[in-house]
């Protein structure tokens, strides 16, 4: 029996959904090993972060407050994680595949000579994990051949833990001190948007290369965008291109999504792209080239000029609703 | 200052990939082998710290198959001065990254860049290890590198989730690299043929006192799920109806 250890990353005193689906998956392996699923919460000035932690449906939360875990970098937070581990009997430790998951979750299996899988979609009843290799051709079987095993989860994969309750909070007292050659944060540029959160969003909007410019990428979607309550996503090229932002990225190598409504706007479908959204609920894809390998993966598809079928399509829904 | 890099061996992006017949690695025949996409842009990033320092000395390292010999070379052609290859094989990150630490305490680099993740296994991970068996600081997925006037430091802006983080590490660190740090130069024919009288040191894993036996252990492959493909709509309309009364998501 041992227990499982919960990473709740956080930003702006809330927990993104990503933890409650890193939660429901350590609930499924806390099952398997028949302990108790604990949220480790770490930072500075983090009373309302381990509050909100509370409520999400662990057995209990333990937090580490050190004005050193200010800005969660990767060395701080790795020997946070390991006396937290070590203060509640963990023996595995799972994040979800945010930034920051995927930043620290290596660090800390080599600290602790762990066993590692990244990424993961699934937990078997024989405690074998599920996860995608090259760009998702691929779902392999993994055992996990240490004792102490760190996962990330792929924040599409489980459904979140459902919340409620409140659980018993129990704050470490651990000595942190950053070693002399540690990383020093410097600033965080946010994106700025009303949007809501790609990877938490029910609908996306996601446009490619078909768009042409940053100009016309912005002109054609924001107002789809605007009309469904969407968020905003592209395709590498157009990141590459200097459109939009670089978190707006899905795909292989940007962000995972699986929302309700995935709209494919004037993108081809590069097996890179699709491995990051055909996880979808229903894709709907318009692009004029009808050979686009974007219409295997759709539920409908749209072949027409965007410039012309977005406008209308937004009028429509705008006029439906 | 010297720059240690990795160029793993991996399948060209764009390659066709399907699981074999016995289900434990994929067809292999007809794939057209490359340096990892993320290593190359490591790699030349490495060369522009070197031209921009003018005194750098960049060293390449691939740990894997002896085949592997050809993306060192294809590292030599960017213009990397000598070149590491540790042949072993079954090893995972884990495994990887105790043989980069021992290559790293051999060579001693100011910098170490890895791709942020090898597009064959997805795992993200090597690097971050690397780092912590060190005791480096790391900063991983970055679009921008500043080492500092005295070389004491470097400053590297990093994609996260919502935005741009800019962190600051001192040297020693470890460096991975994000798709858009750079555009990776092509390979030059005079660097063709300059790659092959570089220097290429071999060294077996197992000579290295390095415990290669895997943490994870793949017990199955298989291909994802397939998802149908629906159908094409004639018109804007059919497309909305479609949407309202069929999938029922407007």
């Amino acid at each position: 029996m041992s227990n499982v250890l919960v990473y709740a990353e956080h930003a702006h005193g809330s927990v993104p959904k990503a933890v409650s689906v890193a939660l429901a998956a350590g609930k499924k392996l806390a099952g398997l090993s028949g302990g108790q699923t604990i949220l480790a919460v770490v930072g500075s000035g983090i009373d309302e972060v381990a509050k909100a932690a509370a409520g999400l449906g662990a057995d209990k939360v333990v937090t580490i407050d050190n004005a050193a875990a200010e800005h969660a970098l990767a060395d701080i937070s790795v020997e946070a994680l390991k006396a937290a581990a070590a203060a509640t009997d963990a023996k595995t430790i799972v994040f979800a595949a945010t930034s920051k998951g995927k930043d620290i979750a290596p660090r800390l299996a080599a600290a602790l000579d762990a066993s590692i899988a990244s990424d993961i979609t699934g937990i078997n009843d024989d405690g074998t994990l599920q996860r995608p290799m090259w760009a998702g051709n691929v779902f392999a079987t993994v055992e996990l051949s240490a004792e102490t095993k760190v996962v990330s989860v792929r924040t599409t994969a489980f459904d979140p833990a459902e919340g409620g309750g409140e659980a018993p909070v129990e704050a470490l007292s651990v000595e942190l001190a950053a070693p002399a050659n540690a990383a020093k944060f410097v600033s965080l540029e946010e994106t700025k948007s009303d949007r809501p959160v790609l990877t938490e969003a029910e609908r996306i909007v996601s446009g490619g290369r078909g768009l042409k410019s940053a100009e016309q990428f912005a002109e054609i979607l924001n107002p789809l965008c605007d009309a469904l309550g969407a968020a905003l996503g592209a395709s590498r090229a157009v990141v590459d291109a200097g459109f939009v932002p670089n978190d707006l990225q899905i795909g292989q190598t940007g962000k995972v999504v699986a929302p309700t409504l995935y709209f494919a706007i004037g993108i081809s479908g590069a097996i890179q792209h699709l491995a990051g959204m055909k996880d979808s609920k229903v894709i709907c894809a318009i692009n004029k080239d009808e050979e686009a390998p974007i219409f295997s993966v759709s539920d409908f598809g749209l072949v027409a000029d965007l410039f012309q079928a977005v406008p209308e399509l937004t009028e429509k829904i705008k006029a439906a609703a | 200052m010297k720059i240690l890099v990795t160029a793993k061996r991996v399948p060209d992006p764009e390659s066709t990939i399907k699981v074999n017949s016995s289900g434990d690695g994929i067809e292999e025949a007809g794939i057209k082998w490359v340096v990892n996409p993320f290593d190359e842009i490591a790699i030349e990033e490495a060369l522009r710290v070197k031209e921009a320092q003018g005194d750098a000395e960049v060293v390449v390292v691939s740990i894997g198959p002896s085949e592997a010999q050809e993306q060192l070379r294809t590292g030599l052609a960017m213009g990397a001065d000598r070149a590491i290859l540790v042949t072993g094989e079954n090893l995972d990150t884990s495994a990887v990254a105790k043989i980069l630490v021992k290559i790293v305490e051999k060579e001693s680099p100011d910098i170490v860049i890895t791709g942020k993740q090898a597009i064959d296994d997805d795992s993200n991970e090597v690097g971050q290890m690397t780092a912590q068996l060190l005791g480096w600081p790391q900063a991983t997925f970055i679009s921008e590198l500043k080492i500092a006037d005295d070389k004491s430091s470097a400053e590297c802006t990093r994609e996260v989730d919502g935005g741009m983080e800019t962190i600051s590490v001192p040297l020693p660190a470890l460096i991975t690299a994000d798709l858009r740090l750079n555009e990776p130069r092509y390979a030059s024919l005079p660097g063709i043929m300059k790659a092959r009288k570089k220097p290429l040191e071999q060294i077996e894993a197992a000579s290295l006192g390095v415990d290669t036996t895997p943490k994870i252990v793949i017990k199955s492959m298989a291909p994802p799920p397939a998802r149908e493909a629906g159908r094409i709509v004639e018109s804007v309309d059919e497309l909305v109806t479609a949407l309202q009364s069929e999938a029922k998501v407007l």
